[in-house]
């Protein structure tokens, strides 16, 4: 079964930008690879994990340019996805089974929004606008883990989907154009 | 129908729209697709915060020990050296540009004017943050003070050991934009500005200059230093920090 063109092309842009946002997330990490749990976090509070990374300080200002371009991108490439999908039907997709369906729908209405919303609590001035961000996720440092577990999750889920699609056969079902 | 490559060639193009629709309140720097993103961000918070809200504050008690002192920790030149050693009696900060008065300010003269305490959290770009309480004037304050003319759209800061930065009037007027010069309770320790740096509270950490010098209020960027309008784009930071 092929996917519709609209599927197509809003999942390879969120591939790619999938792609932009772990590798620019990784250079924003190695500024400071340590994880705390609360509202605040730095070099004398005991880490709640910690990478052994080298700290490199000098890859955050392409990284997070980088970083929201592709969080820019995804989100509206996300929003068009989710709106024709509520729309056609596409998430009550008959060939999929229980178990698949319940991973796209955990990862789609689960995972994605707590990125979006842990990445918000990160803001100074967003959550300025919403403080309430704070209260969801019990302090900055906590959103900033939460996000990072958040994100490895999704990077598993992802290699999980790509495996299978390519099994499934990528090349019928995401390249090339629908037969008519 | 709309190719792949047709979509992706129109997300710029829909950023310089956005650029050509607000050109006059947007922030240097932009021409690359990061700064057309920066400036879909900039726009975004400024829908967001539009009616100004505060950061939230803390309760003293949250205050976090050992708040961490990043860069220049204490200004090697003989000038800095020698205000202090006098205790900061003869530092003066001058402000200058599109004022009415253009005023050399003491650190006496400063603290005579209403000051603004907060307990705030800083977000360091790094990933660490920590919560300090802040003690100054509120910049308008002091723009008032001078006078700011009508045309006045920046404010840009100099600092002891060389760096510089800017802040549109949105963030500059904002009420927990402050001159501080005390920090818990003390005097603002050498290693974190002394004797005045900036907090914006409402950006990351790396627009709170520390030891400022000097303050220019000026209608435009392009004319100041290299024209970027901070010495963070250098290191390919952007201007608008408000992530």
């Amino acid at each position: 079964m092929r996917h519709t063109i609209l599927v197509r092309t809003t999942h390879w842009i969120n591939f790619l930008s999938f792609l932009a946002l772990a590798v620019s997330g990784v250079a924003i990490l190695i500024a400071h690879p340590r994880f705390y749990w609360g509202e605040s976090g730095y070099f004398d509070t005991p880490a709640a994990f910690e990478f052994p990374l080298t700290v490199n300080l000098d890859q955050t200002g392409w990284g997070r340019s980088l970083h929201f371009l592709a969080a820019w991108i995804a989100v509206l490439n996300g929003f068009i996805y989710v709106v024709w999908g509520l729309f056609s039907r596409h998430f009550r997709y008959k060939d999929y089974g229980v178990l698949q369906r319940l991973a796209y729908l955990s990862v789609v209405f689960g995972l994605l929004p707590l990125m979006i919303l842990t990445g918000l609590t990160l803001s100074p001035a967003v959550t300025a606008a919403y403080p309430v961000l704070f209260t969801m996720f019990g302090g900055r440092q906590s959103a900033r883990t939460i996000h990072f577990f958040a994100a490895d999750l999704l990077v598993l889920f992802l290699i999980g989907h790509v495996i299978l699609t390519i099994r499934s056969g990528l090349v019928n079902t995401m390249i090339r154009a629908e037969a008519k | 129908m709309i190719s792949r490559r047709k979509w992706i060639a129109g997300i710029p193009a829909a950023g310089s729209l956005l650029l050509t629709a607000c050109k006059d309140s947007l922030p240097p720097t932009y021409g690359s697709l990061f700064d057309a993103s920066n400036a879909l961000t900039f726009a975004a918070h400024r829908f967001l915060l539009r009616n100004q809200p505060l950061v939230r504050e803390f309760g003293r008690e949250r205050i976090t020990k050992n708040f961490p002192a990043i860069n220049e920790t204490n200004p090697k030149s003989d000038r800095y050296q020698q205000l202090l050693a006098g205790g900061f009696a003869e530092w003066r900060l001058p402000i200058e540009g599109l004022v009415a008065k253009p005023t050399e300010l003491s650190l006496a003269t400063l603290k005579s004017f209403p000051s603004r305490t907060q307990v705030t959290q800083h977000n360091c770009e790094q990933g660490w943050s920590a919560i300090a309480e802040w003690t100054g004037v509120p910049l308008g304050r002091v723009l008032q003070e001078v006078g700011m003319l009508p045309q006045a759209r920046y404010v840009v800061f100099h600092t002891v050991d060389g760096w510089w930065d800017s802040l549109d009037m949105f963030d500059a007027l904002h009420p927990q934009t402050l001159l501080a010069y005390g920090m818990n309770g003390r005097e603002l320790p050498v290693a974190h500005g002394a004797p005045v740096r900036l907090r914006v509270e409402r950006q990351l950490g790396y627009k709170s200059l520390k030891y400022v010098s000097r303050i220019d209020v000026t209608d435009r960027l392009d004319d100041v230093e290299d024209g970027t309008g901070a010495v963070g784009a250098a290191y390919g930071y952007s201007w608008y920090a408000g992530i």
